[in-house]
């Protein structure tokens, strides 16, 4: 008796909790939110169904608990209740699927007016670039790395040379404006993630991976490495600012693109010699 | 042993508590399968192989595509150390039929000469591996090479684990009162190992010279 | 003629199926028309109790050492929590002895308990008990496999000792980050990791192979694959699983351990790592995530599965019913255990593999679904309508299927590819994982425990202290793993050493202080279930001969606790299922499955 009402208990705290905790998840600040769409309708559904098994179980144990006069029922199987049940649970599963399957399309297709953003991880940092008036990424390669030209940008690639480079743990978007992600990482695993976002993409030495979304609200939302990187992992921070037009444009002003980088870095050296002499 | 109906679907579709399917139960000896004990070890353990060989040919297949790849050169050795392997086959099939025959004299010939043949083997793929060290190519060099050492140890460590169990069948036929049926089934399922081992060399071997 | 069709006489007429009852044969049908299994039978004290083929014994072997590591991998857990419950207060761990805390503890709990626990431990002691064998098919190799299962664990603790200390590369070990310095480990720890697991795969191997071929082909006379308990269905399975998954498992750790110490790039890129380009260049990480996968899902059956084998022998047996719906219990594991090899990249959702992937895994991760859906319906089913027993095998029942049904559900939320996105990496996934794959088969293996202890040792653990740990371990656990689901969706990610400096993440301190201190109290309730695993070996209760009054045969043999060749002279005959509990028509309350027709009173026939 006791123990069904045990568990009984359990099931209906758990309810509670779901529905009276605090903790949750924070707004979407993106065009995601119909991942969190999907989410509450897998609540629904599982949530039914992990409610209705442990409390008809919870139920047996107590109208079935041991009597000495009382003889088991003797039945194989039921093929028609078994029938039912699996039909019921394939249409369950199909209900989460589909929805699913729908938005996750949408995930993979980028829209046409995406601004692409380039994300580079290393251990254990983040550093951006932007692609300048042309729209075009130039081109990088790991080979080409060195203290003058951290991002390994190809300096004969005419692309490159308006990119700009946000050598900052902190990148600034502008609101309403659909960002393709393209991600790079210098040397392992690591996955740029910022939760208000719900978007997230592993970065790979060696390949670009993206994703796409549209930052809709305003704020400051921190990002979180979610691949493991190392002893650094959980220390690889950074700030998304979202800003209206103006801010945004205010903070582009201060940035400075591949050319300007590589006109100051000759300055410098020639500076230098000239010291020497 | 009976022939055995083997239909996973009708197996599983039995209903135990029936009683018209309890009579016919009650006469089951026990076996699904109609092979021996010693031959479906055999057979796991090739599957086993087979399965850790096929993911290592996937994987070579995908690195292969990648723009950086460079062949291996063909060392003629190459060549011999399979032509033994193949002559190898061919004497332990040989040994296998006059064990069935009961010409054990000339099996065991036949074994002394497939032991021979399976060290001289593996001693033909170390001097490959002492030439191509040789001229510089190492695991690390590029790709290919990795994948010619890893698939040349994996197949060599292979033969030498059937050579632990050829030891075993070559000193019981050498004994006096030796089992026979015993013997023959370690002669018959050694001889299918070894089989199975040269059509493995012979699609790693194949693979590597096509690309 | 007619009078005869109308005559209302039971009249029993020998194998006549339409009258649903049967008479047995004239004569007693001979037990084995092949020869009998020769044993080796062991003389000294060395080969009766520590070089000893008899399966029994090595069970045994297998489930202490297992549960040796185990409460390693328990320990190394206290420390993770205190680390994330109360970091300023317990600040002895940094970083890097974090991560190696991460990864030891989780190698050690999925493979080297949970996995040698079921299939070497429960599977050698229970397979040829249960199928009517005198031991193992190769017990020699048998034997052989527990001394590798021993060489590699010792191989995974001298990993500790080593300079740099054991691998921190989280237990899914993945490149490139493994085998470059700024994981801890990278040098030594990785590569004795990697030959251990090797040495794990050849041993198992080893091992599988007797399990398999003992099912196969190693049964009594009469015992059909349809009559044997669900237990075996179970461990067979996963034991075929675990034959072709570990190979993945063992060529990725070979091209890893290559990578590392000849400088091969089977899974390295071109990285610029540390101020420095390395040497690397053309591999993909990728590719071992996909060879990691394709083991690792089934892994996670292959604990599953002997899981859902057990539980329903257990429940059966304590709520003196036969299992609801057998031929899809058998159905459901064997289509589990296939499907089980086409959903691996769920686990890849957001590696960058190609996207489309996306589409046809989380379709096969859904589906398979339906038959484990169906297993725990026919699980509450076979308590409806039965006569419950509420011992402790039946508690930690009880407490495996809530702990599974909400472990397997959040499987859905997670296999559903686009939830997966905000969802992975995250303490979500932790929860799920602990909950459906740690205490749901932790659940029955203390259930089975329980059940079997008085086979084993003659003795029955102590009821008070086995009630006290239950209620403690199911309870607490659930406390630990089910608030943390939400810790998820707040987005904190998995594997962080500290959270709280950040304010968006400092919103869970509270809930996991809570947890550390769950934990805390649930792992020295193990210590609780220890001392009486240990002290009732010698004073525990004596136990009846088959104190549970089950059907299946490891209960009845000759001498109880069963002793070498199980069965003493003649192996057993089987004349029905092992589920014959409260069967129609018969006074008797449950009739084993060597019990022929003609020593249970002939009855009014009914057919189902």
């Amino acid at each position: 008796m006791f123990v069904a009402i045990i568990f009984a208990l359990i099931i209906l705290g758990s309810i509670i909790f779901h529905f009276w905790s605090p903790w949750w998840w924070t707004p979407v600040a993106s065009n995601w939110g119909n991942i969190d769409d999907t989410i509450i309708l897998s609540f629904w559904v599982t949530g039914a169904v992990f409610v209705a098994v442990c409390l008809f179980m919870s139920y047996c144990v107590w109208r079935y608990r041991y009597q000495p006069d009382r003889k088991a029922e003797y039945k194989p199987e039921d093929k028609k209740l078994e029938f039912r049940l699996t039909w019921l649970t394939a249409l369950g599963v199909a209900a989460l699927l589909a929805p699913g399957l729908v938005v996750w399309n949408k995930f993979i297709t980028v829209p046409e007016n995406a601004m692409k953003i380039e994300v580079v991880a290393y251990q254990w940092g983040w550093n951006y670039r932007l692609p300048g008036d042309d729209g075009v990424l130039g081109k990088t390669s790991v080979g080409l790395i060195s203290d003058d030209n951290p991002y390994g940008l190809d300096s004969n690639d005419p692309n490159s040379k308006d990119d700009i480079l946000v050598m900052d743990a902190d990148l600034h978007l502008k609101i309403n404006q659909p960002v393709k992600v393209e991600l790079r990482s210098l040397d392992v695993l690591h996955n740029f993630y910022v939760p208000q976002f719900r978007a997230k993409m592993d970065t790979l030495p060696g390949i670009i991976t993206y994703y796409w979304f549209i930052p809709e609200k305003k704020g400051e939302y921190e990002i979180l490495c979610a691949e493991y990187c190392g002893t650094g992992h959980y220390a690889m921070r950074g700030f998304v600012k979202v800003d209206d037009e103006k801010d945004y444009l205010n903070w582009l002003a201060k940035q400075i693109s591949f050319e300007k980088m590589l006109a100051k870095n000759k300055l410098e050296k020639d500076l230098l010699v000239a010291e020497k002499n | 042993m009976s022939k055995k109906e083997l239909n996973i679907f009708k197996l599983l579709s039995q209903k135990p508590w029936e009683p018209s399917q309890a009579i016919i139960d009650d006469q089951h000896d026990g076996k699904t399968l109609a092979s021996s004990k010693a031959k479906l070890g055999v057979r796991t353990v090739m599957i086993v192989s087979t399965v850790i060989f096929s993911l290592f040919i996937v994987s070579y297949s995908d690195r292969m595509l990648v723009h950086d790849w460079k062949s291996l050169s063909e060392p003629w050795l190459l060549w011999i150390n399979t032509a033994i392997l193949i002559l190898t086959s061919f004497v332990f099939y040989k040994a296998k039929i006059y064990s069935e025959q009961n010409h054990f004299e000339k099996a065991k010939n036949s074994l002394l000469f497939v032991g021979f043949l399976s060290f001289a083997f593996i001693t033909g793929q170390l001097l490959v591996w002492q030439h191509f060290i040789g001229i510089g190519q190492y695991a690390s060099t590029n790709p290919a090479n990795a994948f010619f050492y890893l698939f040349t140890a994996l197949h060599g460590l292979h033969l030498l684990g059937g050579l632990f169990f050829w030891g075993k069948a070559t000193t019981k036929i050498f004994k006096e009162n030796f089992n026979v049926s015993k013997t023959k089934q370690a002669v018959e399922l050694c001889a299918t190992y070894w089989h199975f081992l040269l059509i493995i060399w012979l699609i790693l071997f194949g693979l590597m010279i096509a690309t | 003629m007619s009078d005869e069709h109308t005559d209302n006489k039971i009249e029993t007429k020998s194998a006549d199926s339409s009258s649903g009852g049967y008479a047995p044969p004239a004569e007693k049908i001979p037990v084995q028309e092949a020869p009998d299994q020769e044993l080796y039978h062991a003389k000294s004290f060395w080969t009766k109790w520590v070089f000893c083929q008899d399966a029994k014994v090595i069970g045994v072997q297998y489930a202490l050492t297992a549960t040796a590591i185990g409460m390693i991998g328990l320990v190394l857990s206290w420390g993770m929590r205190l680390q994330l419950g109360f970091p300023e207060t317990f600040s002895f761990l940094g970083p890097a002895t974090y991560y190696q805390s991460v990864t030891m503890h989780g190698m050690i709990m999925v493979i080297y308990l949970l996995t040698a626990l079921f299939l070497g431990g429960f599977g050698n002691y229970l397979i040829p008990l249960m199928v009517g064998a005198r031991d193992m098919v190769f017990p020699y190799v048998n034997m052989v496999s527990y001394w590798m299962f021993l060489v590699a664990v010792l191989v995974l603790i001298a990993s500790f000792f080593v300079p740099g200390g054991p691998t921190g590369a989280g237990w899914t070990l993945y490149p490139p980050q493994a085998i470059l310095p700024g994981t801890p480990g990278s040098e030594m720890g990785i590569v004795l990791m990697l030959i251990s697991l090797s040495l794990f795969v050849i041993g198992f191997t080893m091992g599988g192979l007797n399990y398999v071929i003992t099912v196969l082909q190693s049964r009594t006379r009469g015992m059909t694959l349809m009559r044997m308990p669900l237990t075996i269905w179970g461990i067979f399975t996963a034991t075929v699983l675990a034959l072709l998954a570990f190979p993945a498992l063992f060529v990725a750790c070979i091209m890893m351990t290559l990578d590392n110490l000849l400088g091969t790039s089977f899974f390295m890129p071109e990285i610029f790592s540390m101020g420095e380009k390395l040497e690397y260049g053309g591999g993909s990480p990728i590719l071992f995530q996909h060879l990691f996968w394709f083991f690792g899902h089934p892994e996670v059956y292959i604990v599953a599965l002997p899981a859902f084998g057990i539980v329903s022998d257990l429940i059966s047996v304590h709520a003196r019913r036969n299992i609801f719906g057998y031929r899809m219990m058998v159905w459901a594991i064997v289509i589990i255990g296939a499907l089980s090899f086409i959903v691996w990249a769920h686990h890849m959702y957001v590696s960058g593999m190609n996207p489309w992937f996306g589409f046809f895994f989380a379709t096969t991760t859904l589906i398979i679904a339906v038959p484990t859906a169906i297993k725990v319906y026919n699980w509450v089913l076979t308590l409806w309508r039965g006569n419950i027993h509420l011992t402790i095998p039946m508690l930690f029942s009880l407490g495996f299927i809530v702990t599974f049904v909400n472990g397997g559900i959040t499987g859905l939320f997670l296999g559903n590819v686009i939830v997966d996105v905000p969802l992975s990496d995250t303490y979500f996934v932790v929860a799920h994982f602990h909950m459906v794959m740690g205490i749901a088969p932790l659940m029955v293996v203390f259930g089975a425990i329980y059940h079997w202890y008085p086979l084993i040792t003659g003795r029955h653990l102590n009821q008070t202290l086995g009630k006290i740990h239950f209620w403690i371990t199911f309870v607490g656990a659930y406390a630990i793993y089910f608030p943390m689901h939400y810790l998820g969706f707040i987005g904190v990610p998995r594997r962080y050493f500290e959270m709280y400096d950040s304010p968006y993440m400092a919103s869970g301190v509270g809930l996991n202080q809570f947890i550390t201190v769950a934990a805390l109290i649930v792992g020295f309730t193990q210590i609780l279930f220890l001392y009486n695993l240990f002290t009732s070996w010698y004073k525990g209760e004596k136990s009846e001969r088959n104190p549970w009054k089950a059907n299946s045969l490891e209960w009845h043999t000759p001498d109880y606790p069963p002793t070498h060749g199980n069965f003493g002279k003649e192996l057993p005959v089987v004349y029905r299922w092992p589920y014959d509990f409260s069967v129609p028509g018969s006074d008797k309350e449950y009739i084993p499955q060597d019990v022929p027709p003609s020593q249970v009173p002939t009855a009014k026939a009914e057919t189902t």
